[in-house]
């Protein structure tokens, strides 16, 4: 009866994930079952981790196909950099030509401000 | 002395950089995988390139072993490699390069399954064999070792995608929980619910108990999965 819940928590005790309590833990001791179900476990997590060893031979053109990608790529982010590049400047220009415009109607403004001042002031 | 800020992925010099001389080339094939790494973060694309052919077999290993299918692993891969590279200037070297890039596979991979998912049903069937590059110095202890790989490798190829994906991550690839739910989008939790699932039902199917069927309890896990 104890196996059964017992053995629900196995997969994740093989690697500390669940810690069983002290009666789990006396069950165990004494299971035959549970033991080889927690051994069994054991060369689960061993055959997966030689696994990891095992590199796959890469389908032919693979390697081609992610490099032209990637250049691709590359040639559109370089045409979008130009484009951000040259947006940046003409903002860059109208800015610069509004505010010499503003400075150069600001001065005519101030000049006739002071010749219309002036026959005042004699 | 202060690292500079890596300029990014500027690629207005990728064509120009592949006409460079042999001598370049050289320096760039016995360069380890740091010093590419350093350099492609800094922008330089042959050392990227370089490092996709050392590591592309690698990555295409886990996009199989994920997706279960060599075509799609092949996008997956792809898609991964395009992440990588315009992403690459945020790579600080806390993890490994491997560790960030395996992170990026499975995220694509993971992607591409809900993709997948959403269009049509999954094939569980369908066997990977992986290829083993290591001589055979005991022909029958090696024989064993070969089958059980093979069993285990259609064992996992059977599995659910949503399970699959978090007990290669775990059990193979070694990342940590937070690690797997951050890339599946998942809670912890839930990525230690699916890992012991996908646990017991490989276990039921490679190593058997007297008295258990090897064909385990496909309908219960996979309504469990999806």
């Amino acid at each position: 009866m104890q196996c059964d819940a017992i053995s629900e928590s196995l997969a994740g005790v093989v690697d500390g994930d669940i810690r069983l309590d002290r009666g789990e833990r006396r069950h165990v001791e004494r299971c035959l079952r549970c033991q080889a179900e927690l051994a069994q476990y054991r060369k689960l997590l061993r055959a997966m981790q030689a696994l990891r060893s095992d590199v796959a031979l890469a389908p032919p053109g693979l390697l081609g196909d992610v490099l032209t990608r990637l250049e691709a790529a590359g040639e559109r982010s370089a045409v979008r950099a130009a484009l951000t590049g040259r947006k940046v400047a003409y903002i860059g220009g109208i800015a610069a030509a509004t505010a010499a415009a503003g400075a150069g109607a600001a001065i005519v403004l101030v000049s006739r401000g002071r010749k219309s001042r002036l026959p005042l002031a004699g | 002395m202060t690292d500079p800020e890596p300029p990014g992925p500027d690629v207005t010099g990728m064509r120009s950089l592949r006409s460079d001389t042999a001598m370049r080339y050289r320096s760039l094939a016995t360069a380890d995988l740091d010093e590419l790494v350093e350099a492609a973060r800094h922008g330089d694309h042959e050392a990227f390139e370089e490092l996709v052919r050392r590591t592309h077999a690698d990555t295409f290993t886990l996009a199989r072993r994920m997706v279960s299918n060599d075509d799609d692993a092949r996008d997956v891969v792809q898609e991964a490699y395009l992440r990588a590279f315009r992403s690459i200037k945020k790579f600080r070297g806390d993890a490994q390069f491997s560790t960030w890039l395996y992170r990026i596979t499975a995220n694509c991979a993971s992607t591409h399954l809900g993709r997948r998912r959403r269009h049509h049903h999954d094939e569980l069937d369908e066997e990977v064999a992986v290829p083993d590059p290591r001589p055979d110095h005991d022909p029958a202890a090696a024989a064993e070792a070969s089958l059980l790989r093979d069993r285990l490798e259609a064992a996992i190829a059977d599995l659910p995608p949503r399970l699959r994906a978090v007990v290669v991550l775990r059990d193979i690839y070694d990342m940590n929980h937070a690690e797997i739910a951050d890339e599946l989008g998942i809670s912890e939790s839930a990525a230690k619910v699916r890992l012991h699932r996908a646990r017991r039902k490989l276990r039921t199917k490679v190593f058997p108990l007297p008295g258990e069927d090897a064909a385990g309890d496909d309908v219960e896990e996979q309504a469990h999965a999806m």
